[in-house]
């Protein structure tokens, strides 16, 4: 038990020296017929460093990693090169092994690197103030509709049908419990957003209207528009971005008159680790609405000699403060993650976050003019995407499309049939997203192989 | 480069140049004690630290309307500078690398590399959720495997994996209790939460639509049994409980609580954030528990990482395995692994409550939970409890003459000891003993709480300190506390030898300043407009 530092000449002497006969002296609280007497039954025994690293490799080994194959998976988790610092730097036991910056003096450096966090995300989403994080874009998602319905009041939540239908499933099981209404609809294949449908449903009783800015199909809504119409009728725009990578191109959300913008920013610094764990990021407009966030955030402040430091602040509205009357039950946040986010970030810089931005969405472009050039694909981006679109494989089912490419080694997008099994108008839809690390082979692969496939 | 000066910015040296021992330097460092300024401070131009190789197209026409309009006032810095800022600001964090971390309730164990070395395995770290699920069979296995650990390991019948924290997880037990009632046609409204519970539990219960009731503590610091029977009716939809508690202590009438609710038709919860007190020993589903979240960052280590991320699966009873939320794994006739999302999942466990989450949960965490798992092995785990809690009473009996054990005499503490600050002197409080056992190169207890006890503090060494070190831990902290209760003035200013001294909480949560701002422009200084334009 390599990880276990205690002798068993230690073992008796503390037992000694706590008036213990035996450890199981130490355990009479537990019931005695529920105490065990020996290791639980039906798992191993403990085992090497070297037989457990053979274990998990061999495990690892039966998937087939992204990079080892042309790769255009996205829909809400994307695969975007991580430069080799951020992870050496993110693995430094201080930031590694540190624990939530509960004593500030010795914590100085996550605050303030979760100070430069909060700013960066503020800036990216065009946003006043932004929290320490949160677990992941889906539920950053729903944070932001129950903020939305505390703060107007009003229970009625409307959303875009190009918002991940993960994220309105997560929506809708919380507002079940909480007696929200949550009015929803899957996207049509249309080059158009469906603004004007979704303007339609916003009436008095709506909270908020939440728009996905790209959408799952990678369209790009007129994000003013809507949120125009949201605060004629005094309700709230929640922007929700699932690709950070974007907003290097495209006008940020709170420009746009969203009043709160979620998203997730596994894109930035954080790889794709099968779900998780990801980086819910979390921002409004207004610093009115900063007591009625959810999460961590930290402040400014100085010390007892006047010198600039940060502390974790506002927590009057948390759960170990206001237990049933907390903003929001959430504990922890995702500080490793937002500090991946930050230092990737950092090397980017606004500039680099525009280039990465360019390059993505020129690799996207000419992936999608190839794609669409093939007898039986039709591209449904028509009015503009970033570095995602949709295809449809007219009269295929895009998932037997995407099984069969797969076993050619060629992860060739997300089908539409797997996030909407119900919906059969969507059944030959394929979202194919293009990042700075598909080469021109790989398009050329997926093209080639996609031609032969719809044959 | 000297930073500080490229930019303009220096520290406010206010009497920090001249405190404590030796002269004033320009810089406001002090040898290997550094000073560090902002990224948007660094005043480097709006260089990438990253080569892309390649020269992006030209925007397409089609974006028009779309294209941000203002560049993005965001700092680059070349890899060096970067590098260098985050180590220096690495430098400024306790760490459980750097020595214990005994904060209670929140168990800061050592971090094996092993588990990080396995999370980062391409077949691991470089899969997307939505990959064909033929793709990533190796994956669906670690779920499996880990499944049947926690199943095992607490005695129940199924597990939750997707909840992506120990307070996700609450939620996900409450949801699961509460969609239970529901399909039986049973609308209860009010959730019990000692007060001994995790701050949590009842902004959980809260969030699930319940109305929260305390149940007060005895005072040997365990749930009134009797209080809480004398409560239990129609209207209870369940109790949610920490076991152990947070007074450090096991709750012996856990099976009596469990039959006392389920006889009145509710459900019980426990919080399992203390779970390694009692890994291997004891398994909760012998103790009539139907939901209890397993934070496998504390139990099975996974790095804090500065507050996250976490991950908090469920173990469900057979009462409620039918209402766990989706995606869920299970293998098919061929044997085969797959994903069982929302469709699939109405015909299988047609009354799961639904996903909470986009994908399948913390695979990152799995990864490392399993790897822990195998390393110490269903013999080691049992140690780890045996180990935590023969720590925890050492600390308990080594102290208790110095520091105040309000609930010494209530038996042995479970894997944390509890004091509170009686017999300090008039004056000197909880938090000044924290702050001089930073003095001592330790981060402190956890302090004021539970909240059951005046000027609580939690000692929770975990089972990877050593007995030598816990008894330099000891003499710290019997030493702050001879202090604190002798009136030792040099106590209340404490920290002295930290990066900083005692920060101003009050002025930052009256004046809130949440991000950095250019200031005011004395000449010579890069404005943000510089910094970050394209």
């Amino acid at each position: 038990m390599r990880y276990l530092p205690l002798t068993d000449a230690d073992r008796s002497a503390m037992l000694a020296a706590v008036g213990a006969s035996d450890i199981d002296a130490l355990f009479t609280d537990v019931p005695a017929e529920h105490l065990l007497d020996g290791p639980v039954e039906g798992l191993p025994m403990h085992a090497s460093e070297m037989a457990v690293e053979r274990h998990m490799a061999r495990l690892a080994q039966k998937n087939t990693a992204a990079g080892d194959v042309p790769f255009f998976l996205g829909a809400g988790a994307y695969r975007h090169h991580i430069p080799a610092s951020v992870d050496h730097l993110i693995q430094r036991g201080e930031f590694l092994t540190a624990y939530t910056p509960y004593q500030p003096e010795i914590a100085q450096g996550t605050l303030q690197m979760l100070f430069e966090f909060q700013t960066q995300v503020a800036r990216l989403y065009g946003c006043a103030v932004a929290n320490a994080s949160m677990y992941d874009g889906s539920t950053a998602c729903w944070e932001a509709i129950a903020m939305a319905t505390r703060v107007k009041r009003r229970t009625r939540a409307v959303l875009s049908p190009g918002l991940h239908p993960h994220y309105v499933s997560t929506a809708k099981t919380m507002a079940r419990f909480t007696g929200d209404e949550i009015v929803s609809g899957a996207p049509d294949l249309s080059g158009d957003c469906g603004e004007d449908a979704l303007i339609a449903q916003i009436d008095e009783a709506t909270a908020c209207v939440v728009v996905q800015y790209p959408d799952i199909l990678g369209r790009i809504p007129d994000l003013a528009r809507v949120a125009d119409a949201a605060h004629e009728k005094g309700a709230l725009l929640i922007a929700v971005n699932t690709e950070p990578v974007a907003l290097g191109l495209i006008e940020s959300p709170g420009a746009l008159g969203a009043d709160i913008v979620v998203g997730e920013g596994q894109s930035i610094g954080v790889g794709l680790n099968f779900g998780g764990p990801y980086l819910g990021l979390f921002a409004v407009r207004d610093t009115k609405l900063v007591r009625q966030m959810p999460g961590r955030l930290c402040g400014e402040t100085v010390d007892a000699e006047g010198k600039r430091g940060f502390v974790l602040t506002l927590s009057t509205r948390e759960q170990h403060i206001r237990r049933e009357k907390a903003t929001s039950n959430i504990c922890t946040n995702s500080g490793l993650c937002a500090l991946a986010f930050s230092i990737h970030m950092s090397l980017l810089g606004g500039e680099g976050l525009g280039k990465l931005a360019r390059i993505n969405h020129s690799l996207a472009r000419d992936a999608a003019a190839k794609l669409a050039a093939l007898e039986g694909v039709e591209l449904v981006n028509t009015g503009g995407f970033f570095n995602e679109f949709t295809l449809r494989l007219a009269g295929k089912d895009a998932r037997d499309i995407a099984l069969a490419l797969a076993k050619r080694d060629i992860l060739a997008g997300v089908s539409l049939g797997r996030l909407y099994p119900d919906v059969q108008a969507l059944s030959d839809g394929l979202v194919v997203a293009v990042t700075e690390t598909c080469t021109a082979e790989d398009i050329d692969a997926l093209a080639d192989a996609l031609a032969e496939e719809l044959r | 480069m000297n930073a500080p000066n490229q930019s303009g910015w220096k520290p406010e040296m206010g009497e920090a140049g001249t405190s404590g021992s030796g002269p004033a330097t320009a810089s406001g460092n002090r040898a290997l004690q550094l000073e560090e300024p902002l990224i948007f401070e660094l005043g480097t131009r709006a260089n990438c630290g990253v080569d892309f190789g390649q020269e992006p197209g030209e925007v397409a026409p089609e974006l028009g309307k779309h294209l941000r309009k203002e560049p993005l006032t965001l700092p680059g810095l070349t890899e060096p500078e970067t590098v260098r800022h985050y180590t220096r600001l690495s430098r400024q964090n306790y760490a459980i690398d750097l020595g214990p971390f005994p904060l209670g309730s929140c168990t800061m164990k050592h971090n094996p590399r092993l588990n990080e070395k396995v999370a980062r395995m391409p077949g691991f770290a470089d899969i997307h959720p939505l990959q064909p699920m033929d793709t990533v069979q190796g994956a669906f296995e670690v779920i499996e495997q880990l499944s049947e650990w926690l199943c095992k390991l607490t005695g129940m019948s199924a597990v939750a994996m997707t909840p992506k924290a120990g307070a996700h997880g609450e939620l996900c037990g409450i949801l699961a209790i509460r969609a239970a009632l529901e399909a039986r046609g049973d609308a209860r409204e009010v959730i019990l939460c000692p007060e001994s519970a995790h701050g949590t539990n009842p902004a959980t219960a809260a969030f699930a639509g319940y109305r929260v009731e305390d149940i007060p503590a005895t005072k040997e610091g365990r749930v009134d049994l009797e209080a809480l029977k004398a409560r239990l009716g129609p209207d209870v939809a369940g109790v949610m409980i920490t076991n152990p508690n947070t007074c450090g202590l096991f709750e012996r009438d856990m099976k009596a609580i469990s039959e006392a609710v389920h006889a009145a038709g509710g459900l019980v919860y426990c919080d399992g954030a203390n779970f390694n007190a009692i890994v291997g020993k004891v398994r909760p589903g012998d103790l009539g528990v139907d939901a209890m979240h397993i934070n496998l960052h504390k139990t099975f280590s996974t790095p804090h990482g500065g507050g996250g991320p976490g991950s908090g699966p469920v173990v469900l009873s057979e009462a409620l395995a039918p209402f766990a939320p989706t995606p869920f794994v299970r293998r098919d006739e061929r044997g085969r692994m797959r994903l069982v999302e929302e469709r699939a999942a109405k015909d299988l466990l047609p009354d799961s409550f639904g996903r909470m989450t986009a994908f399948h949960g913390q695979m990152g965490m799995f990864t490392r939970a399993l790897t822990y798992m195998l390393s110490h092995g269903a013999d080691g785990l049992r140690q780890v409890a045996e180990d935590s809690v023969l720590n925890a009473n050492y600390i308990l009996r080594s102290l208790e003459d110095v520091l105040d054990a309000p609930y010494g005499a209530s038996g042995p503490c479970m894997h944390e000891a509890l004091f509170s600050d009686r017999g300090l002197a008039e004056g000197f409080s909880t938090l000044d003993i924290a702050k001089g056992l930073i003095d001592e190169g330790y981060h402190p207890m956890t302090v004021y709480f539970p909240l059951v006890v005046h000027g609580a503090m939690l000692v929770e060494p975990t089972e990877t300190e050593s007995k030598q070190g816990l008894d330099r831990l000891i003499a710290s902290l019997r030493a702050v506390a001879e202090r604190a209760k002798a009136g030792d003035e040099s106590l209340k200013s404490a920290p002295h030898y930290a990066p900083r001294r005692r920060l101003d909480e009050t002025l930052a949560a009256r004046k809130p300043v949440l991000t950095w701002e250019e200031p005011e422009t004395p000449a010579g200084i890069p404005v943000a407009s510089e910094i970050g334009g394209s």
